[in-house]
Order: structure tokens, then sequence, then C-alpha cells
């Protein structure tokens, strides 16, 4: 490994820029593999329908990553800002399904408009971000998240011939004969246009890919995460806690409104829940992002992908399925982070490393 | 009276919170994790608790100390299996084994119980209380809830402010290296820590479900994370604040389910945290950290 | 470092991959003994998927629809099947979200499924009929009330009742009998079904002359206690309580408000269906309720008997699952036979062709249930059925 990072630096590629060509080499040859499968019909439908969903859940890991790996603050709210994005797309897209005909138009419009809205609402949250710090930071986001989640099962917004109506029930939008409701509270919001595709999810995480690899790369996301290491270092040297911090917030909300687009065009009906849209998503998309590797994208790419999967992949143990998740789960953890385990691997590589420098003594080391 | 109604249903509901959110507390302070499968741990004290009464037919009381028992000795087992190899690991990936653990508590409950709701038998035997020509009426869970959180507060302030395990948690909560030098049992001290913590949980769980009797796997989970809030609202690791937490966030949530809208409630209780924690960030009773540079 | 982290990936990935396959050779094992089973007695076997929630916070739903299902499919295969061909049936979990039901019913069609009874839910299933539709796959939802459900095309049928058929019934039977004059309403603001109901109810309620007194909502996430909702209808002091929910908040609903000393008349949707059911259940606490149903366990027509009398047998420690899901699931894979025969479904048919035969057979069959006799089908997909009023009477439940 480290062989190759030399050589790959003495023809000149950085080893950051190469790192990240990997990844997306990676994520292209997962497209092309599955894309060809699908397209001839050799991909079974469980997987098919499984495409649009990982990519949705790619881009909320990425996204997550960015604030949680690279700024360092725990977000426990992360789903509030997928939320914004689906409803505010699906409006745009219910909205728009007679004034704008071609979808590519539309679609892409509903994709500006969704991440407009959830960097609104993370430039909202990020505030008060600006003055707290650790759990009690993860505990607001969560509330943000909540609060989004509620707020979107009150509103009521219909159509008619003299404009759009708001409300809080459906009798207090005092429709015209010709009026139709858009967003009906709980029941949300449906007859969205089935829009995503595998192609337009892959080019999403590609964007998504590409926007996180540069701002991690860059000089800003040098100052980024020099306030994670040290907040009061990276201050004392000049660097502008409050505006970075503001930026990674609405960066990310903006890729997760994104992913909300993806995902409320891929369904039928969309309602906020706790599942999808409450604490227990963004806490997923967390375990996603904990699995793969504080800060480090790629980790998040592979750990959304399979972690989105297993439980499907699991159907053939129909009521075992989630225990069975849920063990993996934990042991997954302790592997990559227990103490046993992290000990083990050191040994490993120190005698891997042995081994490369002179080959005929390593029948003798003991453990 | 219809003020005095929904400010005591509130507490009632606020100090099931604070039993919980004592527990979450607990464990933050001194093994510095949350502990996300606490509200499980809950469910599953209730589920023992139906087994004895119902199913076995016990008395209420011995059916709560057998499932304190076992809730007990569940949390030491949860401890050392899921946490303890992650002892030098970062605080995330203890928070994320914790949700694999709640996920595994209540997969394992659906599949020994079944999905379909329980209605729970109160263990709770006193009559309710009717004041005022019947206008306000007080139920005997209300009352034994309240004591039994003032009671368990009361004694966990003493327990680690005052007895000598208590004091070594303190100090393991402040440094562990330091508390390991001194001659502390580190790993008995958050297994001591757990042990409470479940204990707890268990007591919780016949009190919820006592109050509101509907019982199934997924019970735990709601009150687990409202209790989280309560715990954070008073500050985190604070005995007294989670107390306190807990109660102001019941009573919030009941007024303004009463008065506001009953739709918006949570939104309406998320948002008096958040202004709470923008004004005071470690929350109301908790400690000022001061930074070292 | 490297190191580590690629051994922590590839560790992790093996296990992964050893569990996903032995998943898999389970599966394929249960496929190959099936199939060879098939082949001794048959050509095949006309499959019909099941879609619903098995785990997650509404799995007693679907555990109810599999239930019901898998005793129609056992007594059919046990009387000779559809046209001589036995029914394989396979309930895939949806965990009640949309986005998972399309992913069971994409396996669904993997395994090679022919019809689909599903989803239990509405929001999975309005997005897995829009599936459906574009497949021209058929779909009978057993429990799917909102209207949306059947909207996406002419494949789509329906087996309960609809959210405003049953606002407007239960209007109605409020009015007819004079139960009340006063009304006051307990939703669930976060759940399709319950605010769909309420809506239509409180339309017809001003139509029939029934004066609402109070609107009071909950959320999923706060529906251990309703205190201050009941405080705020106490004081209106309405006869009547309208609670468009499912029994376990209603349970609730129930004995906090005994416990306050308000006790009205209460009225429920066919969500309070199972209320008797449940484990451990006070019957004095419950006594007087009054509900829409389809299924009353109590009736003494031939094929609810017979119902009441396979379900116990085959499921006696799962009773408390005897409800209206179970029997509208069980009536629809009867419906399902119905229309299967009268236009001579073979195994060896796709989804598509059994679609465009179904479609027109289940608008030109009428069935005799559980849930109601007479059952026809609109093009529409919705049944004709009445909707019937139950009450609870000394731990009984009755026809109102």
């Amino acid at each position: 490994m480290k062989k190759n990072t030399l050589t790959s630096s003495q023809k000149g590629l950085r080893p950051a820029t190469k790192k990240n060509f990997v990844t997306y080499a990676m994520v292209i040859a997962f497209f092309v593999i599955f894309q060809t499968l699908s397209s001839t019909g050799n991909l079974k439908n469980t997987y098919r329908s499984l495409l649009v969903p990982i990519c949705t859940s790619v881009i909320m890991a990425v996204s997550l990553n960015l604030v949680v790996g690279v700024l360092g603050e725990l977000s426990l709210g992360h789903a509030g800002f997928m939320c914004v994005g689906a409803y505010a797309g699906s409006f745009f897209s219910v909205l728009m399904q007679d004034v704008i005909t071609v979808t590519w138009i539309r679609f892409t419009l509903s994709f500006v408009v969704a991440a407009i809205a959830a960097a609104i609402a993370g430039i909202l949250i990020g505030i008060p971000v600006l003055r707290l710090k650790g759990d009690y930071l993860a505990i607001v986001t969560l509330a943000f998240g909540e609060i989004i989640k509620s707020v979107v099962n009150v509103i009521y917004i219909g159509k008619d011939s003299s404009g759009l109506h708001i409300a809080m029930s459906s009798t207090g939008l005092n429709l015209d004969s010709d009026g139709v409701i858009i967003l009906k509270g709980p029941q949300g919001i449906t007859g969205t246009p089935k829009n995503s595709t595998f192609v337009i999810g892959f080019i999403l995480v590609m964007i998504t890919l590409i926007i996180a690899n540069n701002l991690i790369d860059s000089r800003t996301g040098r100052a980024i995460m020099s306030i994670r290491d040290n907040r009061i270092a990276a201050e004392s040297i000049g660097i502008n806690v409050t505006r970075y911090k503001l930026m990674v917030f609405t960066i990310a909300a903006a890729l997760a409104g994104c992913a909300g687009v993806l995902y409320s065009h891929n369904i039928a009906a969309l309602t906020a829940n706790t599942n999808n849209f409450g604490y227990n998503m963004s806490i997923l998309v967390l375990v996603y992002v904990v699995l793969g590797g504080l800060g480090n994208i790629r980790g998040s790419v592979i750990a959304a992908a399979i972690l989105y999967s297993l439980p499907e992949l699991l159907r053939g143990l129909s009521d075992y399925r989630m225990l069975i998740y849920s063990i993996i789960l934990i042991i997954m953890m302790i592997v990559n982070n227990g103490t046993f385990f992290v000990q083990l691997r050191e040994k490993l590589s120190f005698k891997l490393k042995n081994k490369s420098k002179s080959s005929s003594d390593t029948g003798k080391e003991g453990v | 009276m219809k003020f005095l109604s929904q400010l005591i249903s509130g507490i009632s509901l606020g100090s099931i919170y604070s039993l919980i959110a004592l527990g979450y507390t607990m464990v933050y302070g001194i093994a510095k994790m949350l502990n996300f499968a606490h509200g499980d741990v809950i469910m599953v004290g209730a589920f023992v608790v139906y087994t004895m009464c119902v199913t076995l037919n016990l008395s209420p009381i011995l059916g709560v100390l057998i499932a304190i028992a076992f809730c007990t000795v569940l949390g030491m087992v949860i401890e050392r299996l899921a946490y303890k190899p992650l002892r030098q690991a970062t605080s995330l990936a203890v928070l994320i084994t914790a949700i694999g653990v709640s996920y595994f508590l209540q997969n394992t409950a659906l599949l020994i119980f079944g999905s379909d709701t329980k209605k729970f038998t109160s263990v709770v035997s006193i009559s309710s209380v009717s004041l005022a020509d019947g206008q306000l009426i007080i139920s005997g869970e209300t009352i034994v809830t309240i004591i039994v959180s003032v009671v368990i507060m009361v004694a966990l302030s003493l327990f680690v402010n005052k007895s000598k395990p208590g004091k070594a948690m303190r100090a393991v909560s402040e440094d562990k290296g330091a508390a390991q030098l001194m001659g502390i049992n580190v790993n008995a001290m958050i297994a001591l820590t757990f042990a409470i913590g479940s204990g707890l949980a268990a007591i919780a769980g016949a009190l919820l479900c006592s109050a509101y009797p509907a019982l199934s796997p997924y019970t735990g989970a709601m009150p687990g994370i409202k209790a989280f809030v309560a715990a954070v609202f008073g500050g985190i690791g604070s005995i007294p604040g989670a107390m306190i937490g807990g109660i102001l966030l019941g009573v919030i949530e009941n007024l303004s389910k009463g008065y506001i809208s009953s739709q918006l409630s949570d939104a309406i209780v998320f948002a008096v945290l958040i202004i709470v924690l923008l004004v005071r960030p470690t929350g109301i009773l908790g400690k000022k950290i001061n930074e070292k540079v | 470092m490297k190191i580590k982290k690629i051994l922590a990936v590839v560790l992790s990935l093996c296990m992964i991959f050893a569990l996903a396959a032995c998943s898999s050779s389970i599966e394929d094992e249960e496929a190959s003994t099936e199939e060879a089973g098939a082949s001794t007695s048959s050509e095949g076997t006309i499959k019909i998927g099941g879609i619903g929630p098995l785990t997650g916070d509404v799995a007693q739903y679907g555990v109810a629809v599999k239930l019901g299902a898998e005793l129609a499919v056992a007594e059919i295969n046990a009387a000779g099947g559809i046209n001589g061909y036995q029914i394989e049936f396979k309930m895939e979990d949806d965990v009640g979200d949309a986005e998972k039901a399309v992913t069971a019913y994409g396996s669904l069609k993997d395994w090679g499924m022919q019809m689909v009874m599903g989803t239990v839910t509405s929001t999975p299933c309005i997005s897995v009929a829009s599936e459906a539709a574009a497949d021209n796959m058929l779909l009978l939802t057993p429990s799917g009330s909102a209207v949306e459900c059947l909207e996406a095309g002419d494949t789509l049928f329906r087996m309960c009742f609809s959210d405003p058929n049953q606002g407007i019934g239960a209007a109605d039977f409020i009015a007819d009998n004079d139960l009340a004059t006063t009304v006051a309403i307990i939703y669930n603001s976060s759940d399709t079904y319950s605010t769909g109901i309420m809506e239509k109810f409180t339309e017809e309620a001003a139509e029939v002359g029934l004066e609402i007194v109070a609107t009071e909502a909950f959320t999923n996430d706060s529906a251990t206690d309703f205190s201050a909702q009941l405080t705020n209808i106490k004081e209106t002091g309405a006869d009547l309580l309208f609670l468009p929910i499912y029994y376990t908040p209603a349970s609730l609903i129930i004995s906090q408000a005994t416990a306050m000393g308000y006790e009205p008349t209460y009225f429920g949707s066919d969500g309070m269906d199972g209320i008797l059911g449940m484990e451990n259940i006070d019957v004095d606490l419950i006594d007087g309720v009054m509900y829409l149903t389809p299924f009353i366990e109590s009736s003494t027509d031939d094929a609810t008997v017979n119902f009441v009398e396979s379900f116990t047998a085959a499921y006696p420690d799962q009773t408390a699952y005897m409800n209206q899901f179970a029997a509208d699931a069980y009536d629809a894979i009867y419906a399902l036979k119905a229309a299967a025969e009268s236009c001579s479904i073979t195994p060896d048919m796709d989804a598509s062709t059994v679609g465009d035969l179904m479609k027109v057979a289940m608008t030109e069959i009428t069935i005799d249930g559980v849930t109601g006799t007479g059952i026809t089908w609109g093009e529409d997909g919705e049944p004709n059925k009445t909707p019937r009023v139950a009450k609870i009477e000394n731990g009984e439940i009755v026809a109102a």
C-alpha cells in the first residue's frame, strides 16, 4: 500500500487525489456493473429496487460524515434535512406537474428547490450550534429534526384558481371547487411522479462525493479539521470558527435535501414518521458513518451500501432477520473498535512488516 | 380546576420521565456514554413484571422485585459483552453499539412475546384520591410514581455523595486514569453503575406500564428518548437535574397538549428545550465545563 | 493504520457475506424442496405474495393478516386448491415503510409471485400499488384503507372499507340510532387512516345534525398519555367520544377517562377491533364500546363460525390476532381464489397475463365471506359491503 502511494506521488499525483480517484472508480464500477445487469434484465427485482435507496443512504451518510467526521460535531437530526428536502421537492414536482412538462427540467429544478429549502433549515439549525458542544449539540439537532417532522405533519397546502392556501386542517384551506390539496398533513403528499432512477442516483452520489472530497482537500477543509482537532488553537490562528461551522452544516443539509428528493420521487406516497424522517433514521445514518469510519468518505459509501442492503439480503432468515442484523451490528462495532481486536490487528500488522523485512526469521516469532 | 388537573397529570407523566432519566444520567455521568438501549431495558423490565404477575400470578411486589433482579443482571451482562470491549474506543462507537443492543432487545422481545399489545395490570393497589367533589382525581399510580421517584432521587444522591462506592464512582467520572491509580476498580464501578441504572429501569418499566397499561416490544423506545431529552434538559450527569428535567418535560408536554395544540405538543417541548439550552448551554443544573487550553 | 482498516473491512465483509450466503442457501433449500414436492403432485403452484409489517411498531396488524391468509391458503389447499393447483403463499416484511415495501414487492416478484395480497397499512400500500399498476399485477389489499391506494391503476382492489366510507358510516349510525347529540373526537394526527376517517366524519356529522364539541389529536410519539386531551373533552361534557384509531391507544384512552371519572359512550372505527382480544384486558372497562367492523366474532353465520373455529384450532396460542385484519386477509385469499377459478388461472401464466384476466374476473365475482355476504367489487376496486356495528357486552362482541 505504502509503496503504491510513493510511486504515485513520484509521478506527480497527490496521495489525496489518488485516494479520491479510487473512490470514484469504485462507485463508477458499481454503477456500470449494476446498470448493465439491470438493463439486460439479469438483475433480480430485489436488488433492482435497492439501487435508488442505496444511493439515498450513501448521500445521507457522506453528508452526515462532513458534520460528524470532518467538523467533529455529533448531529442526531440529519433526517430532518432530508425531510425538508423531500417535502419541498415533492411539493414542487406536484405543483409544477402541469406547468413544466419536460421531466428532466422539472426534476432538476425540484433538486434545486429542495437543496435551497434544506440549506435554509441548515442555517437555522447551525445558529444554535455555535453556542453548544458535544451531547448538548446532539440533543438540539435531535430536537430540530423532531420539530421539522411534527410541523410537516400539521400543514395543509392546497391550490386553486386564486393561488396557494396554507392552513392547519383541510377545512381551514377554504379552497374553491376546482381546488386540490397537495400536502395533506399526516397523509402527506401522494402522486409524486416516480422520476428517481439509478442513473440519477448515481450522478447525485458522484456530485456529493466530488463536493465532499474537494471540501476536505481544500484550504477550507483543513481549516474545518483544525476546528475539530482543537477549536481554541484554530481560533487563535485566526480561523473564523462560526463561519466554517455554519458552512459545513449548510452544505450537509443541502446534500441531505437532495437525498430527500431522490427518496420522495422513488415512492408514490410521502409521509413523515419516526422511521423515515425521525430520530430513528438519523441514528441509522449515524451508524453508517461510524461504521464506515469518521472522516472517511469512502468508508461511508461502503458502509451505507452494505448496511442498507443487509436487512434485505437477510430476508431468507424471515423472523430472525432483524435479530441477526442487530447482532451483526454489535459484533462489527466490537471487531472494528474493541480493545482486544485493535491490539490483535496491531500485532498482526507488526508481524507482516517484519515478514517483509526479513522473511527468514518469521517462523521463529511467537505471538 | 382544569389547569390544576392538567398540571397534576403533567407531573405524573414527568415523574416517570424522571425515573427513566435517572438511569440515563447515572450511566452518562460515570461511563460517559449515551445508553440508547436504556428504554428497551425498561420494556424488558415491564415484560418480566407482566410474566410474573399475569402469567404466573405472583404478587405485584414480588413481580417487581424479580424484575429488578433480572434487569440488574441483564444490565451487567450487556455491559460486559457489548460495552466493556469498547472501553478504549470513542464514545460514538459505544453509542452505535448501544443502538445495536436496543435493536437486539426489541427483536428478542418480539420473538418471545409476539407483536400484539398486552394489557398491563397495575402493580399499584392504592385507590385514586378524589378532591373538590370529584372534579380533581389523582390516581394511585400518580401518587406512587411521584413518591417512588423522589425517594429514589434522594437515595441515589446520598449514595453517590456519601457512600464509599459512590465516591469511587464520582472519582471514575472525573478521571478514569487517576481513579485507577488511586486503587479504584474502574471496571467494577462501571458495572455497578449499569446494575443500578438497569435496576431503576425495571422500576420505571413497572410504573410506566401501570400508569399507561399497554405493553409491546416497542413500548420503551419513545419514553426512552423523551427521558434522554429530560436528562439533557436538567443537565446530563446531574441526579437532581434529571428529576427536575423530567418533571418539567412532563408538565410542558401536558400543558401544551391541553392549551395550545395536541398535535404540536412534541414540537413545543423540543422548542422549549432548545431555548433552555441556548440560555444555559449545559442544561438547568449542568456543571459549567471550563476549557483547558 | 492502513492494514488495520483493510483488515477491519475485510473481516466485516466476510461475516456479512457468510451470513447472506447462509440466508440465501436456506432460501434455495426451501425453494428446491418446494419445487421437488410440487413437481410430484402437479405441474406447479399458483403463487400469491403477501406484504405487510411483521416487525416494527405496527407488526401486530401484519402478523394478523399473515395468520388469516395462511389459514385460508391451508384450507383451500386441503380442499384441492385453485383449478386443481395448490397455492403457495409467501409473506414479506415491509416494517410499515413505503420504501421497504417496494423492495419486498421486488423480492416477491423474483420468487415468481402472480398476484399480491397486500399491503397491510396504507402508506406502503400506495407506493406498492403504483409499482403493481405499472407491472399490471393484480393487487388486493386486505386493509389498506386510504382512498389513494387504488388510484394508480385498474388492477388494484380492496377488501376493507375505505376511510371516507367509514367516517360517513359512523356518523350516520350515531345519528340514526340517536346515540348522542354532542360528540368529541380524539384522533391520531400522525396517521393517514385516522385523519382520513376523522375528516369525513366531521363533514358528515354536520350533515346529519351531530354537534362536534371538541376535536383533539395525538401523535404516534405521544400515544401514551391522553390526560390533557381528556381533561379538555371532559370540560365540554360530550355524550359520545368518537375514536377513529387503533385499539392500543383506544384502550389507554378508555382506561384514563374512566380513571378521571369521565364515562361517555365510545364509538370506534374498525381499528378498534381487537380490543377485546388484548391479553389481560379488563372487560368491565370496555363494556358498551361500539365500533364499526366488518367482522363480528360472535356472529352465527356459517362463514364466521367456521373461521373462528378453524382459527382457534390452527393458532391456539395466538387468538389475540383473531380480528378484522385476519378476517379481511382470510376473505381476500378466498376472493382471489374465486376470481382465479372463474378466469382459469394456471401456474405457468405470468403476472401481467394474470392481471389482465383477474381485473375483469374480480368485478364479476360475489363472495360470501367472514366480513360480509354478497360482497362484489366495482371497476374502481372498491368492495361493496355494508359496515356492521359491533358492541362489547359482558365480555362478548355482539352486533349492535
